[in-house]
């Protein structure tokens, strides 16, 4: 976005302080959802993990639980992510690789072993089987006496946005839409404190979406959840409070706080007036932010603290609740234990020793940071508007349009990136000849092994019976307009695997094949 | 005589990350290559198929999810097995620098690590892929 060499009163002329700012925790949130901003609570501080086997990776659970870290986030492996089990040909060497693995009941009760979670609140990146895996947490907590209300956390659960950028996407778009508003009516009854949906724009921008396509393509996602969700017969005001966002904080340090300022504008102006939303808690946009993975370099990996700092403090500045910071050998791999460490430490220097968190929205009011926020604002409404226009994101999804805007995006910048416009240091510019070799976490095949005999184990000693009988009531299910949660949490009992209940509603509703765009 | 250089992009495994492996394809074509983009989760056997099919001078691996110490041999194997051993491979993203050896043991020359610059790839495919053209006119 072109910015001008200076910014004054004139620039904001058009902006009315109580119209389009107003106070901290005032409508439109543009200043925060809180009138206390971190005084009142400061960001959770949540980092990504997930690695080789449940045990493995509840190690490094319960290290960065005693090393400050105050949330779970749970990184799943391929295999799961895709909703089929080790044993299948797809899966060779992709399990417990980059992410942990988690097939059946066994393995998420390994994952929490000795983690109250009645105290503790988990993320799970999940999406096409969000549903099986929100399951498999309700039923360990079942097991360990644990009441569902009191349980929090959010699943991602955001298949558009893997039909757009992420590509791990099951199930057609429409039957894939229909589970995700059954999660949605499934808590509001029956686990009120958790976070059905994280609308994800951080992937959009990792597959090279620019600030303003990120905005856009992530609250236009926003606006089809709520519309289906609606159409589903569900009230706005029992599923809009729990919805979060996911946004990613880039290197562009006021572009990423105008960012989130206007995201918090938008979300409140649609909820109110495009959807008659009367709760105020469905107005407010609440997200989790994770600094840049694309931004990291292989090359002169420490540089990569210093970009992940300043990506951080953008996100503290521009109001997130929630934080993950990228480990600086992530270009390489998957971090050690010293890295994520590192990561976490970056977070709490920024909140304990900068004096940052003391004044909600410090930045609120300049003048070029104003300018900037009513900038994004207009171009992603500019986009909003044309994919109203084409029928919803679905329809934009089935042109293919998000997903070429994305990858031209992609390609200018790889350009950019080639000719120098755009410096990375220690990539092409102050480029060193000697590599320097860091230390990085190797994953090797012992864990698949290790998984692989667990399900032969897990499918040994179960009931059969209950679980065919499960599976069928599943697909039953599925071909008429039931909610899925009851028998999915029935087949979890039973012991059903994740690939057994993925393919049971493979069988009733098919595969996504995409059309590959250049 | 000069005849385009013909690559097969490829997405191998269950991985969905596509930015490299689009952005890859669109500066080869750029340099005047004929590319062939398989798109998603394909296997060893039908990339090296669509290969085959298309008559391809190089395979251009994608590979970003750590499977790539069991991807890369298989394909290698089965290049072997169908007699297609002219047939240049490369491979991009996410490779430690300790599988980097290995991955040249079993023929695999380019190995393309994050922040590599787009130059660096299409010189090194033109160079390479063009040896194997010219050696197959002289026997």
């Amino acid at each position: 976005m072109a910015r001008d060499l200076l910014y004054t009163p004139k620039s904001i002329e058009s902006i009315d302080y109580e119209r389009d700012l107003g106070d901290p925790g005032t409508f439109p949130y543009t200043r925060g959802i809180h009138a206390t901003g971190y005084r009142g609570k400061l960001w959770t501080m949540r980092q990504f993990a997930g690695f080789g086997t449940p045990e493995e990776t509840n190690e490094r659970y319960r290290r960065l639980l005693a090393a400050g870290g105050t949330g779970l986030s749970v990184a799943f492996d391929l295999p799961t992510l895709m909703g089929r089990d080790p044993d299948h040909e797809l899966s060779r060497g992709e399990v417990g690789k980059c992410g942990v693995n988690v097939t059946s009941l066994a393995d998420m009760s390994a994952l929490f072993d000795e983690i109250d979670l009645g105290a503790v609140t988990t993320s799970m990146t999940i999406n096409a089987p969000a549903p099986m895996l929100l399951a498999m947490y309700l039923v360990v907590a079942e097991e360990r006496g644990t009441d569902w209300r009191s349980l929090s956390g959010t699943i991602q659960n955001d298949i558009l946005k893997e039909f757009i950028a992420q590509k791990e996407f099951i199930y057609p778009p429409r039957p894939s839409m229909r589970l995700v508003t059954d999660v949605f009516a499934f808590c509001a009854e029956h686990v009120p404190r958790w976070n059905t949906i994280s609308v994800s724009g951080y992937h959009i921008r990792e597959a090279g979406a620019t600030a303003a396509q990120e905005l856009a393509f992530t609250l236009r996602n926003g606006i089809e959840y709520v519309d289906h969700a609606i159409e589903a017969g569900l009230d706005v005001d029992t599923f809009a409070p729990r919805i979060s966002f996911f946004f990613n904080s880039h290197s562009d340090f006021f572009e990423e706080i105008a960012n989130f300022r206007a995201a918090r504008r938008i979300w409140a102006r649609v909820m109110r007036d495009r959807f008659n939303a009367t709760n105020p808690r469905s107005w407010q946009l609440r997200f989790h932010a994770q600094t840049a993975g694309v931004s990291l370099t292989a090359q002169q990996p420490y540089n990569n603290v210093v970009r992940t700092a300043v990506q951080a403090l953008a996100a503290a500045l521009g109001g997130t609740q929630s934080l993950h910071t990228n480990a600086l050998d992530e270009a390489l791999a998957l971090p050690t234990e010293a890295a994520a460490t590192l990561a976490l430490r970056t977070q709490q220097i920024i909140a304990h020793e900068t004096g940052i968190v003391d004044v909600v929205d410090p930045l609120g009011g300049s003048y070029f940071l104003e300018k900037l926020t009513k900038d994004l604002e207009d171009e992603a409404m500019a986009y909003i508007d044309r994919i109203d226009r084409m029928g919803g994101m679905i329809s934009a999804i089935e042109r293919g349009y998000p997903q070429k805007e994305i990858a031209e995006s992609a390609y200018q910048f790889q350009q950019a990136v080639e000719s120098k416009a755009q410096v990375i240091v220690g990539v092409n510019e102050f480029v060193s000849s000697d590599r320097e070799g860091i230390g990085t976490l190797y994953i090797d095949e012992t864990a698949g092994d290790r998984q692989l005999a667990r399900l032969e184990a897990t499918r040994r000693n179960r009931d059969r019976a209950r679980v065919s009988a499960a599976l069928e009531h599943l697909q039953a299910a599925a071909k008429v307009d039931s909610n899925l949660m009851l028998p999915l949490i029935e087949a979890v009992r039973a012991h059903a695997t994740v690939g057994e209940m993925c393919d049971g509603l493979r069988e009733v509703w098919g595969e996504y094949v995409e059309d590959p765009i250049i | 005589m000069s005849q385009k250089i013909r690559v097969v992009i490829a997405k191998p495994g269950l991985d969905g990350h596509d930015r490299g492996a689009k952005v890859i394809a669109r500066a080869l074509r750029d340099a005047g290559m004929e590319v062939i983009y398989t798109g998603l989760r394909q296997t060893p056997e039908q990339i090296v198929s669509a290969a085959l099919q298309e008559d391809a001078d190089v395979i251009g691996l994608s590979i970003l999810s750590g499977a790539h110490m069991h991807i890369c041999p298989r394909i290698v194997e089965l290049l072997r097995e169908r007699q297609m051993t002219d047939v240049l491979v490369v491979v991009g993203g996410i490779i430690p620098d300790a599988d980097v050896p290995k991955l040249n043991e079993i023929g695999i020359r380019g190995i393309f690590q994050p922040g590599t610059p787009m130059q660096e790839i299409v010189d090194f495919i033109t160079q390479q892929a063009r040896v194997r053209v010219s050696s197959e006119r002289l026997s």
